[in-house]
């Protein structure tokens, strides 16, 4: 069986800095990985990689047997990323959003079932306005909605609690709840450790592009809190 | 590495022959050749100007399959060789306009005529500027060559149509002129030149591609990121 | 190119256009730019210049001064099309998706030709009262100018406008970068749309309309083509 992930070396050079530093990992299908680390570590750049929305200077990565450099549709295809409020179009109702991702994606979805898929997050009632009236928490939702259209096997989540209160908190819960038991592999960056501790069985810990820690979520706090280079697990 | 090599070795054998081919050109189109019947000593600016426009060609069709090749293949050389084609060949194509106005000033009374070799050829090196400009605007080595290849490929695959379209735009009221017969002295006098200028441009291309080289290696360098233990 | 591509072609190119006509500023804008160069180029060149009657420079030169106001208003087209991806990380969602390049590439360019005929529409009876033409006996075969033209005007505009939206100097540069390239849309362009206005007698009009023909095929061919290296990252 093929792994979720095997990513090795990868380097991220932006104009000014290496945004990632010879990164590599292995994440087993099923897997749920929590991606930490402060902000400007590469978090973001890594999942971006990942999803094929970005190119890496330097080193591969292979999703479920497919390279991101050479078969990078078929990644596209078992891959999807949220980035908070990102990738969506203000003036497209939510569920235009969502048609237009379902027709990019090749998807076969008809309105009722994309109107489903917009109440499972709480939009139902907000399908028809525009995204730009939306709040940040209904954006961040949007968000996770499109991401999710097409029943990626690798959900990759970037800050998914952002923007959001107490009760979208619980929805995220819930979602990521549901993707574990259906036994999608989920790597999510976030800031709200311990929240996000409960879903995943994995640490990752990035720190200026380098990995710091990769290991059992268990092991996390005490290696983040301590010296920067050490490896866990 | 021994690609580099073998540019420069080129280059330099290049460099060496241009010198003899151009004095003997020289001498040939200064003192040995006759004097032209209709246009006097005027007409001996042809022996600049027109080896200026092999020496473009060359110049901008190794930049073209350079700038191809970095597309497919990826390799940082072929991206200066092409910036190198390109710089070198602006440098000839604006020699060859300049002489071209200069020869056009007492011959048709005006310093621009919208002649459609002249016009393709200051097309040209807006277009080749173009790419200069996108490169002087990315800092980030690789986005700048994908980018400048896409402007130097489909900047040059356009040539023909803008030729062609000028061409017709000028001839359907008056016909284009045509050399009447030269010379032979004239022609021999002419082919020289254009050797002894194919040549320098490709040592100036060599040249400029060591420089490339060197500009690159040194940037990539200072892009690389602090080596550390653990 | 599949038929889902050819699905995600008009996807792209439908929400581009929803988002123009939900938006409205910028084609408003830009119709009303080109109708005032139109309006300022009389002035400039004064209806009381020699040629014989009042009028009768301007309304030779018409076709000429049409086809400058079109391409500065396309430039501005072009430009937006992709500005407005950019805004929300939305170039970055177009490569997520999978699917041929090529798909992307059709669908702004229809958009954007979509845009452009309605912007011609609006400013062809602008030049005819401007300019003191009669549009109607020659409208089929200038229709079919604008037509063409403007399929050639946009196949280059869109490339060009997608590899410069991370430049600095954007705006200087699509222009720099366009204008060359174009030539020969605008020599057939202005050529035949003076024939079809005031009479053939040599019958030249077909060699233009065939020289637009030929340079929108290569247009077409070279940049749909090349179109997937510029949406790498």
């Amino acid at each position: 069986m093929p792994l979720a992930v095997d990513a090795r070396g990868i380097w991220k050079r932006y104009p000014g800095s290496w945004a990632l530093r010879e990164v590599s990992l292995q994440v087993d299908p099923g897997e749920g990985v929590c991606l930490v680390g402060p902000n400007g570590s590469g978090k973001t750049t890594l999942l971006k990689i990942l999803a094929t929305a970005a190119n890496p200077t330097r080193g591969d990565a292979v999703i479920f047997g497919a390279s991101i450099r050479t078969q990078a549709d078929a990644v596209r295809r078992r891959v999807g990323l949220c980035v908070p409020q990102s990738y969506l179009y203000g003036e497209l109702t939510g569920l235009e959003n969502l048609r237009f991702a379902a027709v990019m994606y090749g998807l076969p979805l008809t309105e009722s079932g994309l109107r489903e898929k917009l109440g499972a997050l709480g939009l139902a009632r907000a399908a028809d306005a525009r995204a730009r009236t939306y709040s940040q928490g209904m954006l961040q939702r949007l968000a996770l909605a499109r991401a999710m259209l097409h029943e990626a096997d690798l959900v990759l989540l970037d800050e998914p609690y952002t923007a959001l209160d107490p009760a979208g908190q619980a929805l995220i819960d819930d979602v990521l709840r549901t993707l574990r038991a259906a036994g999608r592999t989920v790597i999510m960056a976030t800031h709200q450790v311990e929240r996000a501790l409960v879903h995943c069985d994995r640490a990752l810990a990035l720190d200026g592009g380098r990995v710091v820690y990769d290991g059992p979520a268990q092991g996390l706090p005490l290696a983040v809190a301590s010296s920067p280079a050490v490896d866990g697990g | 590495m021994a690609q580099r090599l073998g540019i420069d070795r080129l280059g330099w054998l290049a460099g060496m022959l241009a010198i003899p081919a151009l004095v003997f050109g020289l001498y040939l189109a200064v003192v040995w050749a006759p004097t032209d019947a209709m246009m006097g000593t005027v007409q001996r600016i042809m022996y600049v100007h027109f080896p200026s426009w092999i020496a473009t060609a060359i110049a901008y069709l190794t930049a073209f399959v350079c700038s191809l090749s970095y597309l497919v293949r990826r390799r940082p050389t072929m991206d200066y060789l092409a910036h190198a084609g390109v710089e070198v060949g602006v440098v000839f194509n604006t020699t060859g306009l300049i002489t071209g106005s200069i020869w056009g000033r007492p011959t048709w009374g005006v310093w621009w005529t919208w002649d459609p070799r002249l016009t393709t050829t200051a097309l040209m090196l807006v277009v080749f500027l173009g790419y200069l400009a996108v490169r002087a605007f990315l800092e980030e080595p690789d986005a700048r060559a994908r980018i400048s290849s896409l402007v130097a490929v489909v900047g040059f695959l356009n040539l023909p149509i803008v030729y062609y379209s000028v061409r017709w735009w000028r001839t359907l009221h008056q016909p284009q002129s045509s050399p009447s017969t030269v010379d032979p002295e004239i022609v021999v006098a002419l082919r020289v030149m254009m050797i002894a200028f194919a040549l320098i441009a490709a040592y100036l291309i060599s040249r400029r591609y060591a420089l490339a080289q060197l500009e690159g290696d040194r940037e990539r360098m200072e892009l690389q990121p602090e080596v550390q233990g653990g | 190119m599949t038929r889902s591509d050819l699905r995600r072609a008009w996807a792209v190119a439908w929400k581009d256009l929803l988002t123009e006509r939900r938006a409205k500023a910028a084609f408003n804008a830009m119709t009303f730019f080109a109708g005032l160069t139109l309006f300022t180029f009389g002035f400039a060149i004064g209806p009381d210049s020699p040629g014989g009657g009042e009028g009768r420079l301007l309304e030779q030169l018409a076709p000429g001064l049409l086809w400058i106001a079109i391409l500065f208003a396309g430039v501005l087209a072009v430009d937006r099309s992709f500005q407005l991806e950019a805004e929300r990380g939305g170039l970055e969602a177009l490569r997520l998706y999978p699917g041929d390049r090529k798909a992307i590439y059709f669908g702004k360019l229809l958009a954007n030709l979509v845009v452009m005929v309605a912007l011609e529409v609006v400013l062809l009876p602008i030049a005819a009262v401007l300019y003191s033409l009669d549009l109607w006996p020659g409208l089929p075969a200038l229709a079919a100018v604008v037509g063409l033209a403007t399929l050639g005007f946009a196949a280059m505009g869109t490339f060009y406008a997608a590899l410069t939206v991370h430049l600095r100097a954007r705006q200087v540069l699509l222009p720099l970068l366009l204008f060359p390239m174009l030539i020969p849309v605008v020599i057939a362009a202005v050529k035949a749309s003076t024939l079809a206005l005031h009479g053939d007698p040599m019958h030249e009009f077909g060699s233009w309309m065939r020289l637009l023909g030929a340079a929108d095929l290569l247009f077409l061919t070279v940049c749909a083509r090349a179109f997937e290296f510029v949406l790498e990252d």
